[in-house]
């Protein structure tokens, strides 16, 4: 069966509080398999992550400068992601967003879902009424050439997308002092609070994702019922 | 346009597996590096998820791609066993690039008869080989077209734009982009050997090392000879990291050194260079080494592995330099010169540098090369960094000539305003450490060249002189200075050394009026 048009889909919205980075994976896993079975609509998939370092498939062991027993000791896990990109850092204060979409059969392509991605985080720069911009060399979110979101994607067999972005919200940044984010040094990295000098949630920035998520893939309908299942 | 479900043109230019779709037995199929975006020219296999010889099911991944900043699962376009991997792990390729070949049909073990799908025709299955789709595309249909393109009426979506600027940013990939960025090289003027000419990763790459191997060069003094005698490390490194990749079949063992015999740990030594990585502390501020550094970096490794080093000091009277340079300021400056004291040790270097022809030349493999001019490489600080223009045939200058050449290329060398041609083929080096109050150096020789001469500071010193109608003795002040001759022991004898400092000494001490 054909996947209906964008505007005939629903996208479900997953907030799932504060989730362990495997078990977010192992939970991303799940709705993959179920998304390309056809039992699940598109959904995205809202959480934080306690602190936790994470090595894309091009990440680079330099890029993370403590040793593992130093990160240890401010309990900070690390773990590599099944993602693309380079080294990134997860902690509390941050929205993480892994859509979980069928590209097919009109969005199959890679760089325009990065760039969708990070359509959908300018839009919620912009209902902060901040001005993010793209850098054409290096894919995420930026404003004021500080890096307010990352994104590092996976795309499973028959275009199923996972992982996702990662939004600085209140996001306790001196842990970002840990990596080299992105395998970029000397790129600074920044979050809604300190933008905005004022204390700015995840929860605050969660309903402007789902609505930008929404006007840039244009959604038809958006099912938040998921909200309950916050832990 | 973009949004055509068509599989794209190179897909389909890669799939000769359409025209096998009615061979009856055991066909090959082709998997190629799929197109996963229109701007991705390359992927790189980052995992293979079957050997050679398992059976695969249609749909099933068989490996996993990763392009900047995305992961990818490919599954098997086919039914079959997975005859052969063309491609190992760690290997970027270009989109279409066969990585991999399907057996199928009734040679192909279990698979095709356990999976119901396969029942299908050959050729169906064949067809639908765009990589990562499942069913077969629907028509495309107006509908989401229009749609999504109402969808982003954000007009910032670059990709959506088609501008000239962006069809030539589409000639290469971000992670090309970026490298190029960083390196600050114009991607136009990188030769494209890609898909439609665009430019790959190794090309900008190649691009990078050729230029920045001339800079560095440069920066640490090294005359190259015109013959590419070193080949650039990373690509070196780069072939014997594919090389033993455990991963390949014994498809490719043409890519496996049979033996690596003496001479080849004897080339690794000196063209491959790795530093050892240190912990790091709390407090502590890392970078990366920008291009330069590193490359900085592997030649100062390479020139001390390299030459046999041995360093010889000398100390050296200036009085007769400072009384001359006393006298002749005035007339000097009124010229527009302004004569330092390099100038005049780069100027006696190059009257003796022919004297002594293996001071001035280099060993190359089993020859030793005795360079026919004298170019004296005069080491520049930046601040940071270090860059070495060359005075060529400095023997024909005087004094002043010398000394006018010098600020010329150093200003230069400041505002990053040399030619290419300007930074290479010196014969022998000039490093001042003196001038920044240290009293002797020992320098490090430029690879390709012999010896290197490190000046020391000129400070006022307390020496005993013999009068030498007299025969007596007295205290008396002088400027001095200890001069160091780094020199390549292969080559250069220590009374060569010996013979070269004194000469220099000679000439200083008793500096020609008329120079």
């Amino acid at each position: 069966m054909p996947e209906p048009s964008w505007a005939e889909r629903t996208l479900a919205v997953r907030y799932a509080g504060c989730v362990a980075y495997p078990e977010a994976t192992d939970l991303q896993t799940d709705l993959v398999e179920r998304r390309r079975s056809g039992q699940i609509t598109d959904t995205l998939l809202l959480l934080e992550h306690p602190h936790v370092i994470t090595l894309g498939s091009s990440g680079d062991d330099r890029h993370v400068l403590l040793t593992r027993s130093e990160l240890a000791a401010r309990e900070v896990a690390v773990h590599e992601a099944g993602r693309g990109g380079d080294v990134t850092y997860h902690g509390p204060g941050q929205l993480v967003g892994y859509p979980i979409l069928d590209l097919k059969p009109d969005r199959k392509d890679l760089h325009l879902y990065l760039r969708c991605l990070e359509e959908v985080l300018l839009r919620v720069l912009g209902s902060f009424h901040l001005s993010g911009s793209r850098d054409d060399s290096a894919t995420g979110v930026w404003v004021g050439g500080a890096k307010v979101a990352a994104i590092g994607i996976r795309v499973s067999s028959g275009w199923i997308t996972s992982h996702g972005f990662a939004l600085n919200a209140n996001t306790d940044l001196t842990y970002f002092d840990a990596i080299v984010p992105c395998g970029l040094s000397g790129r600074p990295v920044t979050s809604l609070s300190r933008l905005l000098d004022r204390n700015v949630t995840a929860q605050e920035a969660a309903p402007m994702v789902v609505d930008a998520m929404r006007g840039v893939f244009g959604y038809g309908s958006v099912d938040d019922s998921g909200a309950a299942n916050s832990k | 346009m973009r949004c055509s479900p068509d599989p794209p043109e190179v897909l389909r230019r890669a799939h000769p597996a359409r025209q096998q779709r009615v061979r009856p037995a055991v066909s090959r199929i082709e998997v190629p590096m799929p197109q996963m975006g229109e701007s991705i020219a390359e992927g790189t296999v980052s995992k293979w998820l079957k050997a050679p010889g398992d059976a695969v099911d249609r749909d099933e991944p068989i490996l996993e791609i990763s392009t900047d900043k995305v992961d990818a699962e490919i599954p098997s376009p086919s039914a079959g066993v997975l005859a052969e991997i063309l491609v190992p792990e760690g290997e970027t390729v270009e989109v279409g690039t066969v990585v991999a070949y399907i057996e199928e049909g009734a040679g192909a073990g279990a698979a095709p008869g356990a999976d119901g799908k396969s029942s299908r025709s050959g050729g169906e299955r064949a067809m639908a080989s765009p990589p990562l789709d499942t069913p077969p595309e629907p028509p495309p249909s107006a509908e989401p077209v229009a749609h999504r393109a109402s969808a982003d009426e954000a007009p910032a979506d670059p990709e959506c734009t088609a501008t000239s600027e962006e069809r030539l940013r589409t000639r290469s990939t971000p992670v090309v982009r970026r490298i190029a960025q960083e390196a600050g090289v114009d991607i136009a003027r990188v030769p494209g050997t890609g898909h439609q000419g665009r430019v790959t990763k190794q090309d900008i790459l190649s691009f990078i090392e050729s230029e920045m191997a001339e800079r560095a060069a440069a920066a640490v003094a090294a005359p190259q000879p015109a013959a590419p005698a070193v080949a650039p490390p990373a690509r070196v490194a780069a072939a014997a990291a594919s090389a033993p990749a455990p991963v390949a079949p014994p498809a490719a063992p043409s890519r496996v050194p049979a033996t690596t015999a003496p001479s080849d740990l004897w080339t690794r030594f000196h063209r491959e260079v790795e530093h050892p990585s240190f912990p790091v502390r709390d407090g502590d501020r890392v970078e990366t080494m920008d291009k330069v550094r590193r490359l900085t970096a592997e030649h100062m490794v390479l020139a001390k592995r390299i030459s046999s080093h041995v360093h010889s000091v000398i100390e050296i009277d200036f009085s007769a330099v400072d009384r001359i340079r006393r006298e002749k300021k005035a007339r000097w400056a009124e010229r527009g010169a302004r004569v330092s004291y390099t100038a005049f040790v780069a100027w006696a270097c190059s009257r003796i540098l022919r004297d002594f022809p293996t001071v001035n030349g280099v060993i190359s493999g089993k020859n030793i090369i005795y360079r026919g001019s004298v170019n004296i490489g005069m080491a520049v600080d930046l601040n940071p960094g270090l860059i070495v223009p060359v005075i060529h045939d400095a023997d024909d200058l005087s004094l002043v000539g010398t000394a006018r050449r010098i600020v010329d290329l150093a200003t230069r060398a400041k505002s990053r305003d040399l030619a290419p041609s300007e930074i290479q083929g010196a014969t022998f080096t000039i490093t001042n450490p003196g001038v920044l109050g240290t009293m002797v150096g020992m320098p490090i020789i430029p690879k390709g060249t012999s010896a290197i001469l490190g000046t020391g500071s000129i400070d006022k010193r307390v020496v005993v002189i013999t009068d030498e109608a007299t025969g007596q003795d007295s205290i008396v002040i002088r400027k001095r200075s200890f001069f160091s001759l780094g020199y390549d022991h292969r080559l250069v004898d220590g009374a060569d050394s010996a013979r070269f400092l004194s000469q220099l000494k000679e000439l200083l001490q008793d500096f020609p009026e008329d120079a």
